[in-house]
């Protein structure tokens, strides 16, 4: 008998006999409940519920937790053990959420059921501790089950993250969004209807390709699509380039260069669009000195392509970079030397081994550039004029003056559909090959220098492209100090007192600023989620990379869906999928944290990915052959190995969960506030200078959380690489 | 055996996910979905809890978003009263039976305009102030450009102003699509889509947020915007170069509204908000919270800023048919059909 079996049948239990079943509505924290506990029929635990209040459908889990108790004795070789295992948490599982959705808080969900079993004249709210308990236990059950069965080589460890993983990626990823594409195959009365769907899909505005003959925008698809690639392309060459500047070169600026690659990463959105307006638009500083140097007549030429792609290489060449410079830093300098033994020249060496041993982290960044381009909102909603691109016309089909929900999701699909094509092309191009260069083997060398044409390329993109980053990011924080941005340019503090003012009052300090409520919650809600993204992020990278199992494809384009589904599509699935029993959790913080965790998981998985497949599993098989079981060789071996991927994967989830806008604005609430969307507020006010403000002391915020991330993960330790030859400090941004 | 460290791992994780779990809820008596500026909702439910001592908690989202909103949580909802923001989604709910009937006793202290859209949505939302239609232009550009003072709306599809219009897209916006309603109750439905044809050819962006060509104008990168009153008004606060115009021909308006969400569980708090917002002490707030529209309550004098109404023409602008979806939908595809894919 495992003691982990008799732990998880005591969680079980304590769930079931002793917690209250249901949420409770003061809040998770608040024990405001002890007081009418367990006779008040709201409070009671499931047991207590069943028997005494008359809620006769919460039994049957009771007997499948009774069931595991027979087998206590047992030993997992017993064929009984596996089997009474996989039927207690099956069927536990199954019926739990089977009865969580069959009744809610009006009586019987679904009619069929009320004609079959008449009025039942009773309801019930959502899950809250109890159950919560009862689920993870059944859930541990039938990973047990199938790992005693022998799956995986028995590895528990493995098979339960696997259950884990999909478990919660089935709640909080598939569910939401199954309940809001479902619209597309109905009207706008909620009735199936396939052909309206046919209607919408191949419609002018979506496929149309007037731009091609006549003076007219083409359909919003090829718009997105053309607009992802340029922008996929652009974003991993530029990253590539400040990667290589940064680990293989004698530049000497490298740390201020990282924090200009890092800034649009942690700038909230609409500031960077703001910005490039205000430098390049018809009454911009730019083209304003054109007139008055050249006498070019000013135009609204930015507005369109060139803004959307000049904001989004801003904002996501920070995204490749980060992909990218743990791979290009972890490729063994072995390869090239053996290369440049063999007389092969520096250029010839890095066409023919350094470049293709990049190929993950190329195929990682371009398809993040892609992905980030195609979901993005804030810069096309400020500089897109009439290039109508997908995520736009989502947003508007949805709070726009059609409220065309179904519409919405019709296009959410062609959007998923591009996704999915990026996702598989990129598969076909990595192929099978290995790319693992980190064996475990001796390895003392030093990265070869970069070839002189490919260092002058590199300088020569990177240098303007961080000088013009650093021209952005002196006009937004000049914004912040002046009475009215872009008009009236007198000095004034006005905007962060208001903001951020601290007074004493009778009781000590008062926080009297403006923003300080959705500040602390902002802090809060990301320091939180951060950690559980990485995790989960990074979790999942290793069960892909290193495991094998059937539905691996599957599972894994699974984690990626959240990310390249549109926030305003997530925001109203999570609204129309949480709002109701069983899982009931609008109104509270907790739906923003899973909503943060779930979206920006795939950024962990990408990068872990990344990383991981540079390491060579043999030294994964030396851990296990010495004795130590997965998680160890994981902790052990794996992780110290992957401390870009980790540091990229903190990084990134702290940033996007301070930064994200447009699934958090239906998700914030009175008590949960998010930085975003007061600063949305604001910028939809033209109140610029307190947004600008605002955002300034994000960004302040974060660049210490980025520094504060560094210094507790550490760097990674690569032979004699990073240290010497080039003074580096550290592997990461 | 021991237990394997993933699961604690997990297990904390789950329990560290929970501390950001909900909190303090009971103690609220109701919920606000506030869709003006947020200076303005602010200002308002602190004067409210000083003159009831009923707390209010509030999400400020726009009125699309809150629409969405309100309709996403239909089964279960979260909201107690909608206050503010235009008139059109607040009619759209009422047709789609979100919002509640309630006829407050203060209803017949309002202006006439308010008190017929109250009767025509059946008594689902009611009237708190009206910004009329125009448009502003930046005096800046249109000097150095030299071109005429635009005084009607006639004057905007003259060839002189080619490039120069911005407007949002109807189908995105319900400014647009009170402009459009408005041309069209102006000069006949044939007479409406010319105009709206001639129009196009001057358009240099249809954008997506309605109040967007004005800002767009404020900084200079369109000359005209074609907005309600009140929004150009706030840039020229601002200290931007902007004149707002209201057209000689006459023209539409919106109405700020305010609804009693279907299934309110705070029902008794909302009527009293609902009551209070009627009244001259909400009402009397708008200038201070930089609201420049003109307040529902007949006995509360508007903001010196605004428009003065004795200026403005208005119509006699029929929500009833235009604000229902029927009628909406087949103008917006008319729209789509004959003006949209025209080359400027």
């Amino acid at each position: 008998m495992r003691r982990s079996v008799v732990l998880w049948l005591a969680v079980g239990w304590v769930g079931l006999a002793v917690l209250p079943w249901y949420a409770i509505e003061d809040g998770f924290w608040n024990f405001a409940w002890l007081d009418s506990y367990p006779v008040d029929s709201d409070v009671g635990p499931a047991l207590l519920q069943g028997l005494g209040h008359g809620r006769w459908w919460l039994l049957p889990v009771c007997l499948a937790l009774a069931a595991p108790l027979g087998i206590l004795g047992r030993w997992k070789t017993d064929p009984w053990f596996a089997a009474v295992l996989l039927m207690a948490g099956g069927f536990g599982l199954a019926y739990t959420l089977a009865q969580g959705f069959a009744i809610g808080i009006r009586g019987w969900e679904f009619e069929a059921l009320e004609t079959a079993f008449g009025e039942l004249g009773d309801r019930q709210f959502g899950m809250g501790y109890g159950a919560v308990l009862v689920c993870g236990a059944f859930l541990f059950f039938l990973t047990e089950g199938i790992a005693a069965r022998g799956a995986i080589k028995g590895d528990v460890f493995v098979v339960g993250s696997i259950g884990l993983v999909i478990a919660l990626v089935a709640a909080f990823i598939f569910f939401p969004i199954t309940r809001i594409l479902i619209s597309a195959v109905q009207d706008n009365d909620e009735n199936f209807a396939p052909a309206l769907f046919f209607t919408k899909l191949f419609s002018g505005d979506i496929w149309g390709l007037e731009c091609l003959t006549a003076n007219l925008t083409c359909g919003v698809a090829w718009n997105s699509l053309f607009m992802a690639i340029l922008v996929g392309a652009g974003t991993t060459a530029m990253g590539l380039a400040f990667a290589l500047i940064a680990t293989r070169t004698g530049f000497r600026a490298k740390k201020l260069l990282r924090v200009l690659t890092v800034l649009p990463i942690i700038t909230p959105p609409f500031v960077i669009g703001l910005a490039v307006i205000l430098l390049f638009g018809r009454s911009g500083a730019v083209s304003t000195f054109l007139e008055w140097a050249f006498a070019i007549e000013p135009s609204r030429w930015i507005y369109g392509l060139p803004g959307i792609w000049l904001a989004q290489m801003l904002a996501f060449t920070p995204i490749a970079f980060l992909v990218l410079i743990g791979v290009v830093e972890g490729i063994s300098p072995a390869m090239e030397e053996a290369a440049i033994t063999l007389r092969a020249d520096t250029w010839r060496t890095f066409v023919t081994v350094s470049l293709p041993l990049m190929r993950p982290g190329l195929a990682n960044a371009f398809l993040l550039g892609f992905i980030e381009s195609l979901a993005d909102f804030g810069n096309p909603m400020v500089l897109g004029g009439d290039y109508d691109v997908l995520s736009i016309e989502i947003f508007f089909a949805i709070v726009g003056a059609q409220h065309d929900q179904s519409r919405a999701a019709v296009l959410a699909i062609v959007l998923l559909a591009f996704t999915l094509s990026a996702f598989y092309a990129q598969r076909r191009w990595l192929g099978r090959k290995s790319y693992a260069t980190i064996t475990g083997k001796g390895d003392s060398g030093l990265h070869m220098h970069l070839p002189r044409r490919l260092k002058i390329l590199s300088y020569g993109t990177a240098l303007p492209w961080a000088a013009l980053t650093a021209v952005i990011y002196c006009t937004i924080m000049f914004g912040g100090f002046v009475e009215s941005w872009g008009r009236d340019h007198g000095f004034t503090l006005r905007h962060y007192l208001e903001a951020f003012s601290v007074t004493t009052g009778a009781h000590g300090l008062v926080w009297s600023g403006a923003a300080w409520n959705s500040f602390w919650t902002t802090l809060e809600i990301a320091a939180i989620s951060a950690p559980l993204t990485a995790g989960i992020g990074l979790l999942t990278a290793y069960i892909l990379v290193r495991q094998r199992f059937v539905g691996k494809d599957a599972f894994e384009f699974g984690t990626m869906l959240s990310f390249a589904i549109p926030g305003t599509v997530i925001g109203i699935g999570y609204i129309l999928a949480f709002n109701v029993p069983p899982i009931e959790l609008t109104g509270t913080g907790v739906i923003l944290v899973i909503c943060f965790m779930f979206r920006n998981m795939p950024v962990g998985v990408r990068a872990g990915i990344a990383a991981m497949s540079q390491i060579d599993q043999s030294l994964d098989e030396a851990s296990l052959t010495l004795g130590a079981r997965s998680f160890t060789t994981l902790r052990k071996i794996v992780l110290p190995l992957l401390r870009p991927a980790i540091i990229a994967a903190l990084v990134f989830s702290f940033v996007r969960a301070m930064t994200a806008i447009s699934a958090v604005i239906f998700l914030v609430s009175a008590n949960y506030d998010m930085a975003t969307s007061y600063i949305l507020g604001r910028v939809e006010n033209s109140d610029f200078g307190l947004a600008i403000a605002y955002s300034s002391v994000l960004i302040l915020v974060m660049l210490c959380a980025i520094v504060l991330i560094q210094v507790a993960v550490g760097q990674r330790r690569l032979g004699r690489r990073g240290a010497q030859q080039f003074g580096l400090e550290g592997s990461t941004g | 055996m021991k237990l394997p460290n993933g699961y604690r791992v997990a297990f904390a994780a789950a329990a560290m996910m929970l501390t950001a779990g909900t909190a303090a809820q009971a103690a609220e008596n109701f919920t606000l979905y506030c869709s003006p500026q947020i200076e303005w909702c602010q200002l308002v439910i602190a004067e409210f809890q000083k003159a009831t001592g009923i707390k209010v908690a509030m999400t400020r989202k726009s009125s699309g978003e809150t629409f969405a909103q309100i309709n996403a949580e239909r089964k279960n909802p979260k909201g107690d009263v909608w206050w503010g923001g235009t008139g059109d989604p607040h009619l759209q709910a009422a047709e789609e039976g979100l919002t509640a009937e309630y006829k407050s006793p203060m209803l017949d202290k309002l202006h006439p305009w308010a008190q017929k859209q109250a009767k025509q949505s059946g008594y689902k939302t009611v009237g708190i102030y009206m910004g009329a239609l125009g448009f502003g232009y930046n005096t800046e550009l249109l000097a150095k450009k030299g071109l005429p003072e635009p005084k009607c709306w006639k004057d905007l599809i003259k060839p002189a102003y080619k490039g120069e219009v911005q407007i949002a897209n109807p189908n995105s916006s319900g400014t647009a699509y009170t402009t459009l309603a408005t041309i069209v109750q102006l000069f006949g439905e044939d007479g409406g889509f010319d105009y709206m044809k001639q129009l196009h050819k001057n358009i240099n962006q249809y954008t997506k947020s309605g109040s967007a060509p004005i800002k767009a104008a404020a900084r200079g990168e369109t000359t005209i915007g074609i907005v309600f009153l009140h929004d150009a008004v706030t840039q020229r606060v601002n200290g931007f170069p902007i004149i707002p115009v209201a057209p000689c021909e006459g023209t539409g308006y919106e109405i700020g509204s305010m609804s009693i969400i279907k299934g309110a569980r705070n029902l008794e708090n909302a009527k009293k908000w609902y009551d209070w917002a009627l009244g001259p002490d909400a009402q009397k707030l708008m200038p201070k919270a930089k609201a420049y529209q003109v307040p529902s309550n007949a006995g509360v004098a508007p903001p010196p800023e605004a428009p003065k109404v004795e200026q403005i023409k208005l119509i006699d602008y029929d929500f009833e048919k235009y604000g229902s979806s029927a009628e909406r939908k087949r103008l917006l595809a008319k729209w789509d059909k004959d003006v949209k894919p025209l080359p400027r």
